[in-house]
């Protein structure tokens, strides 16, 4: 599903990934682990499109495509979903009316019929009351006023409701008490599929937890420093990354 | 309809020996001769069978006209008008009328579409399909009869003048004088039409007067003449302008506006301005020097603007409220866009005059292309005026690096217990907020057509729900191309 | 039509014989210039409130007092009579090199000038324009770029003496520079149009105080224009402190350029004169460039009190913050015209201004108009104004807990004023601010 090889990614000049591999196929769950700075977001930024990310070398193949001529739209509209480290709050712009225009512009792409209104609102009633976002919320502005814990948990309800192929979690875990930290891992997890990928990009071991990882990769000092099986992230745990990060910062 | 049956003996009566400039072919053909001199102003009247005192009265404001200057501390740029090189009077009726949409201009039609404006009413808006019109008048009648059992009077203010003079002639330019303002006293000699408003004591209208029925009763002219007047305890809410743009060769508009709302009155006048706005280079477009002026004349009476501006290649208005009335209120909601070589120079005038008056200036100037779009507003608290309150509000949206952004706020406060603030911002539009929304799957042209609607939502709540809907369709349509 | 009447000044008809007394009359370029001035002057004639930059302030009561010039053949008319000790100005215990100015003459022998570090000049600006008027050629109308301005053409006409401080490239000064101007007129009201020029270059620093005040009562007019350049990296702090007479007229502009990274602070306190003017153009001319500007303003009686100021964003990433802030007793009267300008490839500028006003009487006006002129989109702007009485629940809370109303207030606008010197980096100033303070409000 997702090839990435020897990708350099500059931002204002300042080099941050230099030679990232990765590779994740359907049906897996990656989790992207390291400390903080390394290059993780980065990392989600590139796939999803952002301006000012420049890669200057290698590439990347989604769905055996080469995503680097895409816009975000289009990515967006391909399957790729981000759910951002900081969702942006847009003033003025109804969380309901939002959704619903971008789940007809996805739908529309795929050559779906564009949902009415009412059509809408039942289908955002299901995937709402999964995750325990309530109603009153989805009538204000879009992420303003809302918690930490509010938006992670909009995030991934907008997830559930664009379908994506590919989504990557940017530390959708950081800053959820225990409870809803368990609301937004049963919410993945019931979005797991066979055709369809996730890399979870994350700090602590403890959302692994509840969403049980395929595969756990280091990101250190802009390269993947160790890969590993799920029990790399317990020992990650218990022994910090200070070695990994240490090690490939001196040889770059 | 005005101005319809006249003959050469009432003109010669009027005009007397002024006859010599050929005035009587021209009557035949219903139109003045190019340029505006004393003839002119009285051959309009006449047109409209005007009473003698109207009649001096568009005199004195001529003569004055023609000894003043025109403004010129606007931030705004446009080659100088030649007020000689056009026409102040040309009959409605005789317009030719295209026979089917065929006719129209296809551009026009798209955004017809773009608006989600049925055939029918595309039809009816650009003037086709003589049954569609006829239908139209007959629903207009029929609102007009629910509106005369309430003693309600809308009308054009030509039948106004004719069957109501005595309140024309106690309320006209009592607001805007006709020696107000270059623009107002041109307006004041050669007004063709406009509407009247007028609704009784204590009665609620019990539906939205628009200029969506009356577009067919009477043609806009280019100087249009609007009078409302909420008498005591009644309620009114008008719009004005259709989301359509109203194509027209002539280049220059200059209404005049006024407002009267006496105690406990209240008057909202909602306006959605799409005219057209010029080509993307620059050429064409309406020149709109309007003078809208509520007078909040009684205890309790409130007056409130919202407009959305996204037409005209030139707007330089400011509606405005004068605060007579203890307890009264003014309120002023406002969106500016413009896109290409569009310029605004709008705002509002809050003046402070009697106890315990209020007012609320909320404005969103959106800029884009090369345009150049400025705010621009007084907030005048007088020494009477104790206990006023006033808030402001002013946030301005650059779409580009070639466009500029101004505000210029006016704040004058003579009385300690008044209480005035005034914010204002500048910024460009957000690039999270885009990149989110493109995240989503949103274009960019959406994604900043939703993010502007987010922005103006605070003024678009304030208009009537149908019109809401076609507003915030409005400003994506006119963003259009401002992003690349 | 260039004649007394267009001008309103008396002795305009005059300028050829006044000019003739003036140092540098000698030197052509300096001839020329005072007469091309002076002719700009007749031309435009005094502002009108016509001119939109003047439209809340007059100048018309100058038009009657009758002004003869301060100065004649070099010599100062006018007695200093009863001058509160210089040395009061300031706190005491700050060193610093003091320059003083009587109806706008350098006054050596009232001065203090201590040893200046290598590579500075500091001096009467007079004495120079007589005796090396070339030097002074690179320096005079270098921060200028005010286009029609009839008061800065009257001084550059009439300019007699003024200061002229020059810091090398990278050179601190430590002790602050104390310029005072001594008004002194009696029966006859006086005119002067004092001139400073103001270098730092490069990477230099100094720190700057003004004090305007008065010995004896009387009517003067003050008409004094700051040049001030501000090299790339350097750093200036420039505090004034207007205690005019009450029956003087302090018309002042300072023109500011800022270069690369360099810094301008000023504060502006303004407590003295009937009919009182600031105005400040400032040129953010170099990347990184900064301007800070603060004024307070306290107006009673009939005070008219004037801040106007202009920034401009000429480069990008540059930063502006304005706040001005005043208190209007009586019949005061404030005005604040702000303008922030944006120019076109300014762009990451951020421009912040904010003005207040409290009112404690029913006949006190406050003008307002901050402005933003925006031609780049990359930009943070914004102002903010407010007029009206101290916070009636603030006001409240305080008599609740058993403060007297009188005491209430005064703590109130005083904490209103107060932070205005918290942006302040001079403990001096702010001790003297809130002196000015308490003094006016002593006076309720
Ligand atoms: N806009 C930017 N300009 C310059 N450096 C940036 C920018 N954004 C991020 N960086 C730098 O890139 C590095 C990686 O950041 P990021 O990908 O956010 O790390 P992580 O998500 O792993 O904490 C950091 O050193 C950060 O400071
Ligand atoms: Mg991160």
């Amino acid at each position: 599903m997702l090839e990435v090889k020897n990708l350099h990614v500059t931002v204002d000049g300042q080099p941050i990934l230099k030679g990232l591999d990765l590779s994740v196929g359907a049906g897996e769950v990656h989790a992207i682990m390291g400390p903080n700075g390394s290059g993780k977001s980065t990392l989600a930024y590139v796939l999803a499109g952002r301006e000012g990310y420049e890669v200057t070398e290698g590439s990347i193949l989604y769905q055996g495509r080469d995503l680097l001529d895409l816009s975000p739209e289009e990515r967006a509209r391909d399957g790729i979903f981000l759910a951002f480290q900081y969702p942006v709050e847009i003033p003025g712009v109804g969380t309901n009316s939002f959704l619903k225009t971008a789940v007809n512009a996805v739908r529309k792409h795929r050559g779906e019929r564009e949902l009415d209104a009412m059509e809408f609102m039942k289908l955002m009633r299901e995937k709402r009351d999964l995750l325990g976002v309530n109603e009153e919320m989805l009538r204000r502005s879009l992420n303003v006023g809302f918690s930490g814990g509010e938006k992670k948990r909009t995030e991934i309800l907008q997830m559930a409701l664009l379908d994506p192929k590919l989504a990557v979690l940017d530390e959708t875990d950081s800053g959820l008490d225990i409870d809803a930290l368990k609301i937004v891992a049963e919410g993945v997890n019931a979005l797991r599929s066979p055709d369809r990928a996730m890399v979870l990009i994350t700090h602590y071991q403890r959302l692994l937890n509840y969403i049980v990882p395929d595969k756990v990769h280091v990101l250190a000092a802009g390269c993947i420093a160790k890969s590993g099986g799920k029990e790399l992230a317990h020992q990650l745990e218990k022994e910090g990354y200070g070695d990994l990060a240490g090690k490939t910062g001196a040889a770059a | 309809m005005a101005a319809s049956v006249d003959t050469a003996e009432t003109v010669q009566s009027i005009a007397g020996d002024k006859y010599k400039y050929g005035f009587i072919t021209d009557i035949e053909s219903e139109t003045a001769p190019r340029g505006l001199n004393e003839d002119t102003v009285r051959f309009i009247s006449a047109k409209k069978n005007e009473p003698e005192w109207l009649l001096e009265w568009r005199l004195k404001a001529f003569r004055l006209w023609t000894g003043m200057t025109e403004p010129s501390w606007s931030k705004l740029g446009y080659p100088p008008i030649d007020y000689q090189d056009a026409y102040y009077y040309s009959a409605p009726k005789r317009k030719e009328a295209p026979k089917s949409l065929d006719e129209i201009d296809p551009e026009l039609l798209k955004t017809y579409e773009k608006l989600g404006i049925p055939l029918r009413e595309q039809e009816m808006l650009a003037g086709v399909a003589v049954d569609a019109v006829f239908d139209s008048v007959s629903v207009a009648t029929t609102f007009r009869k629910k509106l005369e059992e309430k003693g309600i009077i809308f009308c054009s203010i030509s039948e106004a003048v004719q069957n109501h003079p005595e309140l024309v002639k106690k309320y006209l330019g009592s607001v805007v004088p006709y020696s107000d303002n270059f623009f107002a006293t041109l307006n004041s000699a050669v007004f063709t039409d406009g509407s009247f408003v007028y609704v009784p004591e204590g009665v609620r209208c019990p539906m939205e007067l628009s200029t969506y029925f009356r577009i067919n009763a009477a043609q806009t002219g280019q100087f249009e003449r609007t009078l409302i007047i909420a008498d005591k305890g009644s309620y009114v809410s008008y719009l004005e302008g259709c989301t359509a743009p109203m194509r027209d060769e002539n280049q220059l508009h200059a209404a005049v506006v006024e407002l009267i709302a006496l105690d406990d009155a209240e008057i909202k006048y909602s306006t959605v301005q799409n005219w057209y706005p010029g080509d993307e280079n620059g050429k064409g477009g309406i020149y709109n020097f309007v003078t809208k002026r509520g007078a909040c004349r009684g205890r309790n009476s409130q007056i409130s603007w919202t407009q959305v501006e996204t037409g005209s290649a030139i707007t330089w208005k400011y509606p405005s409220c004068i605060l007579q009335g203890e307890n009264s209120v003014g309120k002023f909601y406002s969106i500016a866009i413009t896109n290409n070589y569009q310029q605004a120079d709008t705002g509002t005038k809050m003046i402070h005059i009697g106890k315990n008056t209020r007012s609320t200036i909320v404005s969103k100037g959106i800029s884009a292309g090369k345009a150049q779009n400025t705010y621009r507003g007084l907030v005048k608290i007088l020494p009477g005026a104790a206990n006023a309150r006033n808030h402001t509000q002013c946030d301005s949206l650059l779409i580009g690096d070639k466009c500029g952004a101004h505000t210029v706020p006016y704040i004058e406060t003579r009385n300690r217990t008044a209480r005035v603030e005034h914010e204002a911002t500048t910024s460009k539009i957000d690039a999270d907020q885009l990149f989110y929304c493109m995240q989503r799957g949103l274009s960019a042209e959406d994604s900043v057509s939703l993010i502007v609607n987010g922005f103006c939502k605070q003024v678009l709540q304030e208009l009537p729900m149908e019109f809401a809907v076609e507003a915030q369709k409005l400003v994506g349509i006119s963003l259009e191309g401002s992003v690349g | 039509m260039a004649s007394e009447t267009t001008t309103g000044l008396p002795y305009a008809d005059r300028f050829a014989a006044i000019a003739a007394t003036l140092p540098g009359q000698s030197v052509p370029w300096l001839r020329e210039l005072r007469e091309d001035s002076f002719a700009r002057f007749a031309q435009l004639g005094l502002p009108t409130p016509r001119v939109e930059q003047w439209k809340y302030t007059n100048l018309h009561p100058l038009t009657k007092a009758g002004f003869e010039p301060a100065v004649v053949n070099g010599q100062g008319r006018g007695q200093i009579k009863a001058l509160q000790p210089l040395s009061s100005l300031l706190p005491a215990e700050e060193p610093a090199h003091r320059l003083v100015f009587v109806n706008g003459l350098f006054r050596r022998d009232l001065s203090e000038i201590g040893a200046l570090p290598e590579g500075v000049r500091l001096d009467g600006l007079g004495e120079a324009l007589a005796s090396e008027a070339e030097s002074l050629a690179p320096m005079l109308g270098r921060a200028v770029r005010s286009g029609d301005n009839a008061l800065l053409a009257l001084n550059t006409a009439l300019m007699a003496d003024g200061c002229i401080l020059r810091i090398g490239r990278g050179v601190s000064i430590d002790a602050p520079i104390h310029l005072v101007f001594v008004g002194a007129a009696e029966e006859t009201a006086l005119a002067f149009h004092p001139r400073n020029l103001i270098v730092a270059e490069r990477d230099s620093r100094a720190v700057i105080f003004e004090s305007h005040v008065a010995s004896n009562g009387g009517v003067y007019w003050s008409n004094p224009v700051t040049e001030v350049t501000v090299e790339d990296g350097a750093e200036i702090q420039h505090y004034k402190f207007q205690d005019e007479s009450l029956d003087a007229f302090h018309i002042a502009l300072t023109e500011v350029e800022i270069g690369e990274r360099g810094r301008y602070h000023s504060f502006v306190m303004t407590s003295g004169g009937r009919l009182s003017r600031q105005e400040i153009r400032a040129v953010l001319d170099g990347k990184g460039a900064e301007c800070r500007l603060t004024g307070g303003y306290l107006a009673r009686g009939k005070q008219h009190v004037d801040n106007t100021t202009e920034i401009v964003h000429a480069k990008p990433h540059t930063t502006s913050k304005e706040v001005y802030k005043g208190v209007l007793d009586e019949q005061g009267r404030a005005v604040f015209q702000g303008k922030i300008i944006v120019e076109k490839d300014a762009q990451k500028s951020d421009g912040h201004q904010l003005n207040r006003t409290l009112l404690l009487s029913d006949r006190a006006e406050i003008d307002t108009k901050p402005e933003l002129e925006i031609y780049a989109d990359d930009v943070k702007c914004s102002h903010g104004a407010t007029a009206g009485e101290l916070e009636e629940s603030a006001l409240f809370y305080l008599r609740a807990r058993g403060i007297d109303e009188t005491a209430a207030r005064r703590m109130l606008i005083e904490a209103f004023l107060g932070d205005l010197g918290e942006d302040l980096a001079s403990a001096t100033v702010k001790a003297a601010l809130q002196r000015r303070v308490s003094n006016w409000l002593a006076a309720i």
